[in-house]
């Protein structure tokens, strides 16, 4: 199967003396669930954020569909590849459905407003995130894990090919994490997205992801199917830490730390 | 029979404010035409020169000068407030009109009071104090890719403060007549002879409102967050730099004319988010249109509030907009940190 992101021998800095992606090269494979992994600072979101194309690299290049990123114009790649950040601070109290339609504006002419159809796409977004029952609330009025739904709505809203998640259930509670994964899987199984996400919830990848990829200060240092990377050694070096433990028990990989 | 959906009912919010503003728009300006001096007498108008000079070179133009500054001033504010996604930024908290007068101060200073290419140099010097310093508080505010609300204002005070002693100084090495000119200037008035002024502001500020007409899409979507708005499709930093542009332009050029106008670009976008809902593609519009009203206004309240004295329009907007950001302030605080 092709990949439908791509990364080769890419670099990135925010300041001249420090590197933050290293020569890294991957391919995200279309209709698959990836997870990226890693410790805190190792350069997860500055990695995802090359591949949703809000940062340049360096050196290297980032591909989607084997052209390079930079060679779509920024409304066509955001119809094909959606973006959640890892926080929304929102300063304005805009309605949940108002924020959800913004997803629909790389498909709206420049002096039009979003139509019926695009609201219904919306609606149908915040029924896939089991958050229809919020499209007239504020948003500012929200809880930190309805917000990242309506994130997640507004990113689905894009209809696109592949969606980049960064840390999508730091701020949920165990029932809404579980949803969130249900419904990439679902959409996976269903529409084949592909889906790339950044997390440190661990005990969640296996299953259902596919594929996991772990970075260690800005290197890609081994990926592969979860119960090949989700092992003693391999999380041991990735989080620095000898005291990381796994085991596979009723088809999951649960991992702790001594 | 076709639901409506949510496109028709904006398309339908936006008809009805732009109906309801234009109409309080008139109205206000008619009954400034009318109470702001000698009742309004067509017969008179057409029978009597002096009259007839009156209300074309000073009440007109009056009228037309509050709409322009207060359009531009509102407009700028509800831009400033979705490009740093704060609730309380405007041109005054942002030190944007100060970095204006600073420039404009120069330029009366110098006596730069000619033209280039037939624009005043005051209009220019004004622009390019304003550009310095909304380009300062961004970069001050700025920490990789958030911008930090709390720097943010505090960076506009201290700029503010830093314009305050710069135009002081200014006045002070000057020569008496012209740190005159300058204390009157700043005070701020919207006085006015004629519309030669006028059309020369015209100039510069049509095309700085359609300008941001035509990015309120990238702002409504900078207002969600840069990189939410980056992940939809707009280009930010291009963004960022052409709204800085052109608020530097209004600013400055509204403020080289009528001095420094406070709070006109905080309460006027949050009237319109209150009657009309947060679309930026409403409330640019909608700020444009109330901005001219509510200048209007507070010139009208300036002209006959404790009159045959007549107050300056800045202290007025200032009166009513000082308690309009602390209320603002406060409500803040309650869902998010400064």
């Amino acid at each position: 199967m092709s990949p439908i992101l791509e990364a080769h021998e890419v670099e990135f800095s925010y300041t001249a003396t420090t590197p933050v992606i290293r020569g890294v090269s991957l391919q995200v494979e279309r209709r698959k669930l990836s997870a990226l992994v890693g410790a805190n600072g190792c350069g997860k979101s500055t990695l995802i954020r090359l591949f949703a194309g809000l940062l340049d690299p360096v050196r290297g290049a980032i591909l989607f569909e084997h052209a390079r990123l930079r060679s779509f114009a920024r409304r066509d790649l955001a119809k094909r590849i959606a973006y959640v950040p890892q926080a929304t601070p929102l300063a304005f109290p805009f309605t949940v459905l108002e924020v959800v339609l913004t997803g629909r504006s790389p498909y709206t002419p420049r002096f039009r407003f979003e139509d019926a159809r695009d609201r219904e796409r919306a609606m149908e977004a915040l029924a896939t995130v089991d958050a229809a029952h919020l499209a007239a609330r504020r948003v500012t009025e929200l809880s930190g894990g309805e917000r990242q739904m309506v994130a997640v709505a507004r990113a689905l809203a894009q209809e696109p090919q592949c969606l980049l998640l960064d840390e999508p259930s730091a701020a949920l509670d165990l029932k809404h994490r579980a949803a969130l994964i249900r419904t990439l899987t679902r959409l996976r199984d269903a529409q084949g997205l592909t889906a790339l996400v950044v997390t440190h919830d661990l005990h969640l990848i296996d299953p259902p992801f596919d594929h996991v990829f772990a970075l260690r200060q800005g290197r890609l240092l081994a990926e592969g199917r979860p119960e090949e990377v989700l092992t003693d050694a391999v999380l041991g070096e990735v989080y620095e830490d000898p005291h990381v433990r796994t085991r596979r028990v009723d088809g999951r990989t649960l991992i702790w730390s001594n | 029979m076709q639901k409506r959906g949510q496109g028709e009912a904006t398309t339908t919010r936006l008809w009805r404010a732009l109906a309801l503003l234009t109409a309080l728009l008139v109205l206000l300006a008619l009954l400034a035409l009318w109470a702001g001096g000698r009742p309004l007498n067509f017969a008179e108008l057409r029978s009597d020169p002096m009259a007839r000079t009156l209300f074309f070179r000073l009440l007109l133009p009056r009228v037309a000068m509050a709409a322009l500054i207060g359009s531009s001033l509102a407009v700028a504010g509800a831009a400033l407030q979705a490009l740093f996604r704060n609730p309380l930024a405007e041109p005054a908290t942002l030190g944007v009109s100060g970095g204006g007068a600073v420039g404009a101060s120069v330029a009366i200073a110098l006596g730069w009071g000619t033209r280039f290419s037939g624009v005043p140099v005051v209009f220019i010097a004004g622009f390019c104090g304003a550009m310095v310093a909304v380009g300062v508080v961004h970069r001050i505010a700025r920490s990789g890719s958030l911008l930090l609300p709390g720097a943010l204002l505090l960076a506009g005070v201290v700029v503010n403060l830093i314009a305050s002693a710069a135009v002081l100084a200014i006045q002070y090495v000057t020569d008496s007549a012209r740190a005159l000119e300058i204390l009157r200037w700043i005070i701020g008035s919207l006085e006015v002879i004629g519309f030669d002024t006028i059309w020369r502001m015209l100039l510069f500020l049509v095309p700085g409102w359609i300008a941001l007409l035509a990015l309120s899409r990238e702002l409504h979507l900078l207002a969600m967050g840069e990189e939410t708005a980056g992940a939809l499709g707009v280009h930010v930093e291009r963004c960022e730099k052409a709204i800085h542009l052109i608020c530097s332009l209004l600013v400055g050029v509204t403020v080289a004319v009528g001095g420094a106008i406070g709070f006109v670009g905080l309460i006027v976008p949050h009237a319109v988010r209150l009657l009309f809902g947060e679309d930026l593609r409403i409330v640019l519009p909608g700020s444009l249109l109330m901005g001219a009203a509510f200048l209007i206004a507070a010139d009208l309240v300036a002209h006959i509030a404790l009159d045959p004295i007549e107050l300056p329009v800045g202290a007025v907007t200032a009166l009513i907009g000082g308690p309009v950001f602390l209320w603002l302030l406060h409500r803040r605080q309650r869902y998010s940190a400064l």
